[in-house]
């Protein structure tokens, strides 16, 4: 098992480094730094020269690539324009945990990130708790009661569910649970942000705050959750170990959650631990709409304003994160179902 | 979707159209069992409303009409004479979404064209030669699985964007962001195909078919696209039919974003951009090119479903 893990972060390190190279050279062209930087101040040519090669935007993109990647305090800069090299380089380089500055921010990407990371994290584990709780009870009795009728409308509803874009069916719960309750005189939910400026970053506004977005992420992961669990207790009650337990006269209780959900579980845990990092890296939509301060909405901002440390910070971690999470859910497969080795 | 109609194969008795001789192509032994799935029906008559929503539309609205902004109309709701209101510039709702899904649909469509074609020949290539051309491929695959896609289409669109100059068809004018993001909507979703059709070609090359073939001298090319291409068709064609429902889904995602394809060539997306500003006011900016797009991917998606059923009766959806 070991050797297993090495081996797979081995092979990730190439991975990762062509990865980074194509979205670096992606980025070079997204937008002009020096006007996300000073914005409309540095009109003067002496200033933009300067900045230019402050930036290191006077070296080829493979230097800067390699300054990124391993930093460049080993080496001299020309600040001046004189020809000299005179001034050492600061930065550390990705390699060792220095991401470099936000252009806009002003800070450094790793905290940029880590301001937001919570917000996300709030957001993301309270929705996937919602769906896996959810598309548990809902695949377990959908299974149970294969071909009822409330499964089969149940069926019919994840399916719609499932073909619905999360934009609108996040405008609709805005317009109907925000706008049109707050018309009728109902408690409405509020629709914008993490908490009402009015009062203050509260526990109770936070979570009232997230029930939309929550609502939203969650009902729209129902669906493909729920049909694996589905499925998959359907594979399960049918097999030989579960009518020996049934025959054994145990209760249907625990027939049901003892035996065959347990097993039944295994699959899911794929699902959820292939997904999860995609949820680190925010379901940017939803947060777009409810402006949740969140790392999605700081990846399209970033993104829009042509700040690249930022934005290559984002999706180095993200794809950081995949690999991990792809690792760790081989291994705690491995480890739930003893029928799977690696060698 | 297994459930739609309750039918359980049974070996003893097969239906009498499946006993009946002489053999059935594959065509029509699909369509017949694809007419029995309920929900795949209603899907092709839905989609073939929208589809022809969309092209009769011209008929009724010119898209100078579509595209013509009238500052005094403004936000108007639903009337009879703008029967779906009109938008933030004045534009007429109801013509816009004619236009607008004419754009979405092809969108669809030659995203899926440019998804099958790079994610067949990937999988063909790694699938049947394998080896070390596999294991390159294969990483290469990985490497673009590993970004979530809709954050690899916003940087490419935000790169790409105005890349392509507008062009001239038919006397009318498309917004070149529509190649843009039809290339990069095809290029960063044939992962999950080529893996599909690698595994096809894994295990169809070990048959005996292709091993008679290779010993009477059959070129490679032959072996490939005449032997093993058709027996994977199967899966390849539900891929493609999700795909559509996927390329329009992303497009109307990138577009809400602002980064998708820019006026005056209206799609279902852009029409969405920045409606939610006006969520309290004007809910006819969101509802009709919303619900008329969740339509088409629900209808494209049952289709998908109904024809995987229908092609191989063994993998049931789950």
């Amino acid at each position: 098992m070991t050797r297993y893990i090495i081996r797979r972060l081995l092979q990730a390190i190439p991975l990762l480094l062509i990865i980074s190279l194509v979205l670096f050279v992606l980025m070079e062209n997204i937008g002009d730094p020096l006007a996300t930087m000073g914005g409309r101040t540095v009109t003067r040519s002496a200033d933009r020269e300067r900045l230019t090669r402050q930036l290191g935007l006077d070296k080829p993109v493979i230097v800067r690539y390699v300054y990124w990647l391993i930093g460049n305090d080993w080496t001299k800069f020309d600040l001046d324009g004189d020809g000299i090299p005179e001034t050492q380089g600061t930065r550390k380089g990705v390699l060792r945990g220095d991401f470099g500055n936000s252009l806009i921010a002003k800070q450094p990407v790793t905290e940029v990130i880590w301001d937001r990371l919570p917000n996300t994290l709030l957001l993301m584990v309270t929705s996937e708790l919602v769906i896996i709780l959810g598309a548990l009870l809902i695949g377990v009795y959908s299974a149970l009661h294969q071909y009822s009728k409330l499964d089969n409308t149940i069926t019919a509803l994840t399916f719609i569910l499932y073909s619905l874009p999360v934009f609108l069916f996040a405008l609709g719960a805005i317009y109907i649970f925000s706008v049109s309750f707050k018309r009728w005189g109902l408690p409405s939910f509020p629709a914008v942000g993490m908490f009402d400026p009015q009062v203050g970053k509260t526990p109770s506004q936070v979570a009232i705050h997230m029930v939309l977005p929550v609502a939203t992420l969650s009902f729209i992961y129902f669906a493909a959750y729920s049909r694996y669990i589905r499925s998959s207790m359907l594979d399960v009650i049918s097999q030989d170990y579960v009518r020996t337990a049934r025959s054994k006269g145990l209760p249907r209780r625990e027939v049901i959650y003892g035996h065959a959900l347990k097993n039944a579980a295994l699959p899911i845990v794929t699902v959820i631990g292939l997904d999860l990092p995609f949820l680190l890296g925010g379901a940017i939509v939803t947060e777009r709409i409810f402006a949740w301060p969140g790392m999605g909405r700081l990846f399209l901002d970033n993104l829009s304003r042509g700040d690249t440390p930022v934005v290559m910070g984002i999706l180095m971690m993200i794809a950081v994160a995949v690999i991990i999470f792809q690792i760790i859910t081989d291994v705690a497969y491995a480890w739930l179902d003893p029928r799977i080795r690696f060698d | 979707m297994d459930t739609a109609v309750p039918e359980r194969p049974q070996v003893a008795s097969l239906p009498a159209d499946e006993l009946e001789a002489p053999p059935l192509t594959l065509g029509q032994l699909t369509w017949r069992r694809f007419r029995r799935h309920k929900m795949a029906i209603f899907g092709s008559i839905t989609l073939a409303i929208l589809v022809l929503y969309s092209i009769l539309g011209v008929f009724i609205y010119s898209e100078k009409e579509a595209n013509f902004t009238d500052t005094k109309a403004r936000l108007q709701s639903p009337s009879a004479e703008h029967l779906m209101g009109t938008d933030t510039v004045g534009r007429d709702i109801l013509a816009r979404t004619i236009y607008g899904g004419q754009i979405s649909i092809l969108i669809g469509l030659t995203a899926m064209m440019v998804e099958v074609f790079v994610g067949v020949t990937i999988g063909a290539i790694s699938g049947y030669y394998g080896g070390r051309m596999d294991s390159i491929l294969m990483r290469f695959t990985e490497a673009v699985l590993i970004i979530p896609q809709i954050f690899l289409l916003l940087v490419m669109a935000k790169y790409f964007g105005d890349s392509v100059r507008n062009v001239n068809i038919f006397g009318r004018t498309f917004s070149g962001s529509v190649i843009v993001i039809v290339l990069i909507i095809g290029l960063t979703s044939w992962p999950y195909l080529a893996r599909i059709v690698r595994a096809q070609f894994l295990s169809l090359k070990e048959n005996e078919f292709i091993l008679a073939a290779r010993a009477t001298g059959t070129p490679r090319s032959q072996i490939i696209f005449r032997h093993i291409l058709p027996n994977s068709i199967a899966p390849i064609a539900v891929a493609a039919t999700l795909g559509v429902a996927n390329a329009i889904t992303l497009e109307a995602y990138i577009s809400f974003l602002g980064l998708g394809v820019r006026p005056p060539t209206a799609t279902w997306g852009n029409m969405l951009e920045g409606a939610y500003n006006y969520i309290e006011t004007a809910w006819w900016l969101w509802l009709f090119p919303g619900a008329l797009m969740a339509l088409t991917v629900l209808s494209i998606n049952f289709i998908g479903d109904g024809l995987r059923d229908a092609l191989d009766p063994r993998s049931r959806a789950v």
